[in-house]
């Protein structure tokens, strides 16, 4: 591995000022992403910044307004089994129990998951040009080989995914990302976190530099989905894969009515994908097959295919009818019992 | 902030104590050792397996503090006064831990590398208390990989001691 500095810092301040001072400097909490990534010499932190003692980071409170915070440093596992997530916001512990393994799970924190980093073979590979790694050398994966890769949202500079479960649920959510900086803390709605590549792919999300992330609200409101929710995660193997497709759905329906749509796409973009018009569609409307169908096809207007993915989005047009049909019938996908019914 | 203090005589060393297998260590750690090199090479202590040494494979699962994780993807100096356990800290007075009586008794392998990350994975998965149903246990495992493809036996071996303890009766084979 490549060599590097290590200190620890022992609260927020003092990790953004250890970010501050050096741009080349980078936070590590859970390091299962970090540290695969410094061995790949795809990341070469001059110095890591162990933010992993900062005791306020790793706390689940309950917010004057009924939703909950959660700290940066919250372990994926233990957010997932937390009973007011899972009694409370219970898309969000499918989503995360849809990710990764156990190992990863335990280690990998909240803060860490929606700060991942593509999982592009050509980003990976420090011998290819890649312009998220190396802003100008161009995209590989546009002509070579891209089954894992967007079909929504990308430009001609990158085609690559967001690969976090975790972030797919948090986008149908509404949660809001809390960072702290040299210039204090601030609020992000979650759709804003994460942006699309356009021409500065090598740019994940919205930080500024010198800013970490302290904690993911989620809502008060986004309790509302607590009996009508899916996470249907497609795959090429039934557990421990990244998503080709993912569909977050929570609906909130009142007298065979739905009141309430929220619905994002994993594996398809740079960030989890939603369109407002779509979820507007079946707001309003008994929650029908007609209906899923129309909300899928906004919900995919402009999507283009490559060599290798262009499946992904007939496979996305059948996917989002049929995460809407288990959410509306109160029949969550089990994530340990892969049949999808 | 908190700097670590450099020794003099390796400058990128830094100091860091824990518990391996309930043995307290203090050691000297280059900051980009992983907890995986640190345990087979300083240590000593091989019987944890270095696969893909991606986080792919499991072959190095340990216990960090009583929870599973993948030691080649852990800084070592982060794991200062934490309590590792691997394969070798398993057994109790001479007696092999009951899931590795199962894994002998369901012959849950062929080559044997994956073996210890395996076992390491199953005595916590026991311990979470998910091994409910083999559906739960294929879940639970399947950040360990078996290429020789014994899994069916893996499934078996947990199986029976999440069976034991539910029963109560976890001495009552053999």
């Amino acid at each position: 591995m490549n060599r590097f500095d290590y200190v620890r810092a022992d609260s927020v301040p003092a990790a953004v000022a250890a970010l501050a001072a050096d741009p080349a400097a980078r936070l590590i909490a859970g390091g299962t992403n970090l540290v695969d990534l410094i061995k790949y010499d795809v990341e070469r932190p001059s110095r890591v910044v162990d933010v992993t003692r900062i005791e306020e980071l790793k706390r689940i409170e309950e917010t004057s307004g009924g939703g909950l915070r959660i700290g940066a440093l919250v372990p994926n596992t233990e957010l997932a089994y937390d009973v007011r997530v899972s009694e409370r916001f219970p898309l969000l512990a499918s989503a995360i129990l849809a990710g990764a393994t156990v190992q990863l799970r335990n280690a990998a924190s909240t803060g860490g998951n929606i700060n991942q980093r593509t999982r592009c073979y050509y980003f990976y590979d420090p011998h290819t040009p890649c312009n998220k790694r190396e802003p100008g050398s161009g995209c590989p994966a546009i002509p070579g080989v891209n089954r894992i890769h967007a079909i929504l949202g990308q430009s001609e500079h990158c085609i690559a995914t967001h690969p976090s479960d975790m972030a797919v649920a948090l986008a149908a959510l509404e949660a809001i990302v809390h960072v702290a900086g040299p210039e204090g803390e601030r609020a992000i709605a979650f759709e804003d976190y994460h942006r699309l590549p356009g021409d500065q792919p090598h740019r994940d999300n919205t930080l500024m530099p010198g800013e970490m992330v302290v904690a993911i609200e989620l809502p008060a409101e986004a309790s509302a989905y607590g009996r009508h929710h899916t996470y249907l995660k497609l795959r090429d193997r039934l557990s421990y894969a990244f998503a080709l497709i993912s569909v977050a759905a929570g609906l909130a329906i009142e007298g065979g009515v739905v009141r309430r749509a929220r619905i994002a796409l994993g594996g398809v973009a740079h960030k989890p994908w939603r369109r407002r018009e779509a979820e507007a569609l079946l707001e309003g409307q008994a929650p029908e097959r007609a209906a899923f169908t129309a909300t899928a096809d906004i919900l995919l207007e402009g999507a283009q295919g490559y060599e290798h993915n262009a499946f992904k989005i007939e496979l996305a047009r059948k996917a989002i009818p049929r995460a809407l049909a288990q959410a509306a019938a109160g029949t969550p996908q089990s994530q340990t019992d892969k049949r999808i019914q | 902030m908190e700097m670590i203090q450099a020794e003099a005589k390796a400058p990128q060393c830094l100091r860091v104590s824990m518990v391996v297998n309930g043995e307290s260590h203090a050691l000297e750690i280059e900051p980009w050792t992983t907890l995986l090199d640190l345990l087979r090479h300083q240590l000593d202590l091989s019987g944890t397996k270095k696969g893909c040494d991606h986080g792919q494979c499991g072959a190095c699962t340990v216990l960090v503090d009583g929870r599973r994780m993948n030691a080649c993807l852990l800084l070592a100096v982060m794991q200062d006064g934490r309590e590792i356990t691997t394969i070798e800290g398993l057994a109790q007075d001479g007696r092999m831990h009951p899931l590795q009586e199962a894994f002998v008794r369901h012959d849950a392998l062929q080559c044997g590398y994956c073996t210890p990350g395996q076992i390491v994975s199953g005595v916590a998965l026991l311990a979470e208390g998910r091994a409910k149903s083999r559906d739960d246990i294929r879940e639970h495992m399947s950040g360990n990989i078996c290429r020789c493809g014994a899994y069916p036996n893996i499934v078996d071996a947990i199986e029976e001691v999440a069976a034991q303890r539910a029963g109560g009766f976890r001495e009552a084979v053999e």
